[in-house]
């Protein structure tokens, strides 16, 4: 059987490049090296099958044409549209897409906005001293996943770049190296840790302001108890983290979407600031979809600005709470949407969701999802990675090509977005 | 395509020795040619000048780290917010604008030609999807080669050879231009928040910031490259640092060109050229760099002149970024790359009431006007770190203004009169010395000369600036006005800028080095050599490493070494 090798794999922000795809008769059959979710991505589920389009309560099958002919013209009519999703696709679809909202006058976001956004803010007030993952796997002698759970979301993350992997100062691999896990509960992660410190719920943020406390030699003023955590293990954490000779914190969701939100990233940053004086340290984010770094980084060098990018007057407009995708739907303010790559229906707030299913929604995926329920118009596209190529940006921003390794009938994404921009163009007597 | 005819300007194209001359430019499938038909289109130049399309020999413009700056910024971004036209895409920034605006104002300014200068060869792909997004303009990317294990490592053993068969890999794995050189083992010994002088040994490598500078220079000749190593000295910022320079000039001496042109060229030299001991006793040192320049072939330099304001600074240099964000106490990005390089970032005030801030910017100018000759000097603002390459026509305008000069100079903190030299420096510059400095020479420097690029011969491309100004014009305002808002930018026989305005956008092109190193029976032991790092310390497979032809759409090859 013919095999493929260096697969990238399309699932999380790992972006793991060692994957073995053996392929027959145009079908995967066998995935070697990736973790279990990952290898059931690329060896495929259940398909959406044919564009649909809503006739009352129904979906129901139609052609590209139509489908495409009438998202146009639910975009075109649209006065503030909503253009959302894009974690699940190639950058190459990011490019038109941002084009296309340009062209709308829409506003175009992300699903950082309801993961990593809080992070991003923080890295606009504070900075983000951070590295690429090999810095970690050749060089840290103390790993900390703080609110993360790698075991279970990032499946290759400690084989391939942190606790686990050996590195040239590492020869040892895990034997070098300090696992640190704090998190409001004893994960799978946790069970692994040299030390785990246990969090009561949205206390992060006090933690972390007396870990610096201690770090900037005010252990004075910590109480006996801060969060749950009794001071003398704070004390301890502090120490390690001064003495190591490269650490690294990794955090997650437990820490961006607790109370306090950005303001625990911020405080995080500042801690490894901190460290600076000592020692040195980087932070990073363990971002969840294969490619929600790269929309940020293309949105960014295209529009200036990383996600919530709102570009009714022309230029873009940047503001999380009033720009990004929740804002224009709690307001009840956008009057149509497109969805790519994405399931806000299962993640969003209820109100935010019932205000999607009340305005003409069209969405392109792969795979039917709670979105593609309340769709008017559903575009099926081929699976990046498997079924079409294009770049994809790691946790850690290292750009990678994703493969294309069986052929599709279906159409990608970037073709979908461009016939879609074609089209919109052709309505707008601006083409 | 369309025949052009540029009638009656004022050309400045020192490659050719055309020193201001009325004389007519014809122009017929994006090329300079002897002559047109009369079906030509007539662009009408009289009481314009006339120069060959700028080329900037250094600009952060693209790249993981220039978009880390942007996402630091939003407040920057805010800045520079342009609404979409019927031509052109939205744009924002200052210090760190969006691509669209970088290719937009570049050509407005007359410029079609751009390099990034600090490419993190691991994402290089990164850098490449940008320069696609960056319009008009032609571009080119150098790698960072110099903190590399495998650098570090053939240049302790002394290997030239395999070190000029490793950056033959790598500049054709990213597709890049040439071989780029950042703080030489600082960048590593960051990665354990250390720094290196340039007689240190980097730690845990048992190599010096010499050693590796003289390795590089020697196998950049080896491969015969079109562009030398281009330098970013050790010690970057730090008062006294001039000693170091000049020393590591030195280093180069002896290395065989082997081409026609420099072996070193020394970046933004302002930020190297300081003496003093501390803050306090700070001082200007630009004439002891600017003896040595006139004094020896062997090295040239652009400016990195500081303009006074608010801008991002950025490079790769680690541990100078975490210095002047201790300085500010500002925000501060640091990312450093696996066995590669780093980088850092940092926002930054110029101001002219800061003692130290007003040095440095009297550095810059000093330096360009105190190098006699203008063929060893090349006009840059390192943008962004010295400022953004949109105050070009400001850095111009003082340069050509004695006036205007003493009129800034009195506005800004008297030291300049104690520990600077510009209030003693009578020379202005003219015309075809701008010409010399943004054309000419960053084209030769480069080897982009022999590509039609700074010069408007038969053959040459059509990239030409036409500014609505007489060469005789001495005001600085005007100057300004007239330098920021071409008259008329053609890049490639188009009229991409006309009245100040963008009216069309064609993409440029991405130019590389396609190089190829002869020696099988080295270059198998540096492969193995390479497969072994790929396979133990990378994270990513050699498989996926090098840059796809995907991101190069519009390609402009040169070959060197054995290939050529
Ligand atoms: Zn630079």
């Amino acid at each position: 059987m013919p095999t493929v090798t260096d697969v990238v794999c399309p699932l999380c922000g790992c972006l793991c490049d060692d994957i073995r795809v053996e392929v027959e008769g145009n079908a995967v059959k066998k995935v070697r090296g990736a973790c279990a979710v990952g290898r059931a991505k690329i060896l495929g589920h259940g398909r959406l099958k044919s564009p649909l389009l809503r006739e009352g309560d129904e979906l129901k099958e139609c052609s590209y044409e139509e489908a495409i002919k009438r998202a146009a013209e639910i975009l075109a009519a649209a006065r503030r549209p909503l253009l959302y999703g894009w974690s699940c696709t190639v950058c190459e679809t990011h490019k038109v897409g941002i084009l296309l909202a340009e062209v709308l006058g829409g506003v175009i976001d992300n699903t950082a906005s309801v993961c990593h956004g809080p992070t991003v803010q923080a890295v606009q007030g504070v900075g983000l001293p951070t590295c690429t993952l090999g810095e970690v796997k050749n060089r840290a002698d103390l790993v900390i996943f703080w609110g993360a759970n790698p075991v279970e979301a990032h499946g290759n993350h400690m084989r391939r770049y942190s606790y686990l992997t050996k590195g040239w100062f590492r020869p040892e691999g895990k034997k070098d190296r300090k696992l640190v896990v704090v998190d409001v509960r004893e994960s799978r992660t946790a069970r692994m840790a040299d030390i785990f410190i246990r969090v009561e719920p949205n206390k992060d943020y006090l933690v972390l302001a007396a870990l610096r406390a201690i770090v900037n030699g005010f252990a004075d003023v910590v109480p006996e108890s801060v969060g749950g955590v009794p001071k003398e293990r704070l004390v301890e954490l502090a120490e390690m983290m001064k003495t190591a000779q490269f650490g690294i914190i990794f955090f997650g969701m437990g820490l961006t979407q607790s109370r306090y939100k950005h303001n625990n990233i911020e405080q995080a940053i500042s801690l490894v600031r901190d460290l600076y004086a000592f020692t040195k340290f980087a932070i990073m984010p363990m971002r969840g979809h294969y490619n929600v770094t790269g929309f940020n980084q293309v949105c960014t060098w295209q529009t200036g600005f990383p996600f919530a990018v709102d570009l009714a007057r022309g230029y873009a407009w940047y503001n999380p709470g009033e720009t990004a995708a929740n804002d224009v739907l709690s307001r009840k303010e956008c009057d149509a949407a497109l969805i790519v790559a994405s399931d806000p229906a299962a993640h969003f707030p209820a109100e935010c969701v019932k205000h999607l299913a009340k305005i003409p929604l069209v969405v392109i995926d792969p795979y039917p999802s709670p979105t593609t329920e309340i769709a008017d118009v559903v575009i099926p596209s081929a699976v990046c990675g498997v079924e079409a190529e294009g770049t994809a940006y790691r946790m850690d921003k290292v750009p990678l090509r994703l493969r294309k390794l069986v052929e599709t009938e279906f159409l990608t994404d970037e073709e979908i977005l461009e016939r879609l921009l074609d089209e919109v163009l052709k309505i707008k007597g601006l083409q | 395509m369309a025949e052009l005819l540029i009638k009656n300007g004022i050309v400045f194209d020192p490659i050719n020795g055309v020193k201001g001359e009325k004389m007519d430019i014809c122009i017929k499938d994006g090329k300079v040619v002897e002559s047109v038909s009369s079906e030509a289109r007539v662009i009408d130049a009289s009481g314009c000048i006339v120069m060959p399309g700028g080329v900037d020999a250094h600009t952060h413009v693209a790249g993981g780290k220039v978009n880390a700056g942007r996402l630091l910024r939003p407040e920057d971004g805010r800045k520079g917010l342009e609404p979409r036209t019927g031509v052109c895409r939205a744009c924002s920034g200052y210090s760190v604008p969006n691509t669209f605006a970088t290719g937009y104002r570049y050509a407005k300014m007359g410029y079609t030609f751009l390099m990034e200068p600090a490419m993190p060869p691991l994402k290089a792909r990164h850098m490449h999807e940008e320069l696609m997004d960056t319009p008009i303009v032609d571009k080119a990317g150098m790698p960072l080669l110099d903190n590399n294990w495998m650098t570090l490592q053939y240049a302790k053993s002394g290997d030239v050879e395999k070190l000029a068969a490793y950056i033959a890999w790598m500049i054709n794995a990213t597709k890049g231009y040439g071989v780029k050189i950042v703080n030489p083992g600082g960048t590593e010994a960051w990665g354990w928040r250390k720094n290196c002088g340039l007689e240190d040994p980097v730690p845990y490598f048992d190599v010096t910031p010499a050693e590796i500078i003289k390795a590089l220079a020697e196998a950049n000749e080896r491969l015969s490259l079109p562009h030398s190593i281009h330098l970013h000295a050790n010690r970057l910022g730090q008062p006294g640092n001039y000693e170091t320079t000049l020393k590591t000039y030195d280093l180069v001496k002896g290395t065989k060109p082997s081409r026609k042109r420099q072996v070193m060229h020394a970046t933004h030299v302002q930020f190297h050229s300081y003496g003093g001991t501390n803050w306090g006793n700070f001082e200007s040192k630009a004439d002891e760099i600017a003896k040595y320049v006139d004094q020896h072939e062997h090295v040239t330099i652009d400016l990195g002149a500081v303009m006074l304001g608010d801008t991002t600074t950025m490079t790769a240099d680690g541990p100078m970024e975490y210095n002047l964000y201790l300085l500010t106490g500002r925000k501060w990005t640091n990312c450093d790359v696996e066995l590669e390089t780093g980088s850092g970032i940092t926002p930054f005030l110029y101001s002219g009431k800061v003692a130290v801030n007003t040095i440095q910017w009297a550095i810059g100018m000093e330096l360009a006007l105190l190098v006699k000759d203008p063929w060893k000097v090349v006009l840059t603002t390192d943008h962004p770190n010295g400022g953004p390459f949109i105050t070009y026509p400001i850095l111009i305008s003082l340069l050509m203004s004695r006036k205007r000069r003493e009129e800034v100079m009195k506005e800004v903190h008297s030291v300049i009169n104690e520990r600077a030299l510009l209030p003693t420096i009578e020379r202005e510059l003219d015309w075809y010395e701008v010409a010399v400095m943004t054309r000419g020479t960053p084209a030769k420097i480069l080897g982009l000369h022999e590509h039609g690029k700074g010069h408007l011969g038969v053959g040459a491309d059509a990239d030409v600036a036409i500014y609505e100004i007489s060469p005789e014009e001495t005001d600085a305002g005007k100057i300004q006005k007239a330098l920021l808002n071409a008259k008329y930018t053609i890049k490639g026989g188009e009229v991409v800028v006309k009245d100040g305005e963008v009216v069309a956008v064609p993409e440029g092109r991405t130019f590389y080095v396609d190089v190829r190193y002869e020696d099988e029976a080295v270059w198998k032991e540096m492969l193995s050599d390479l497969e072994k790092m790929f396979k133990e310390y990378y994270t990513v497979s050699l498989a996926n490493y090098p840059v796809q032809d995907d991101y190069v759409p519009k390609p402009y090859v040169i070959k060197a070494g054995a290939a050529e």
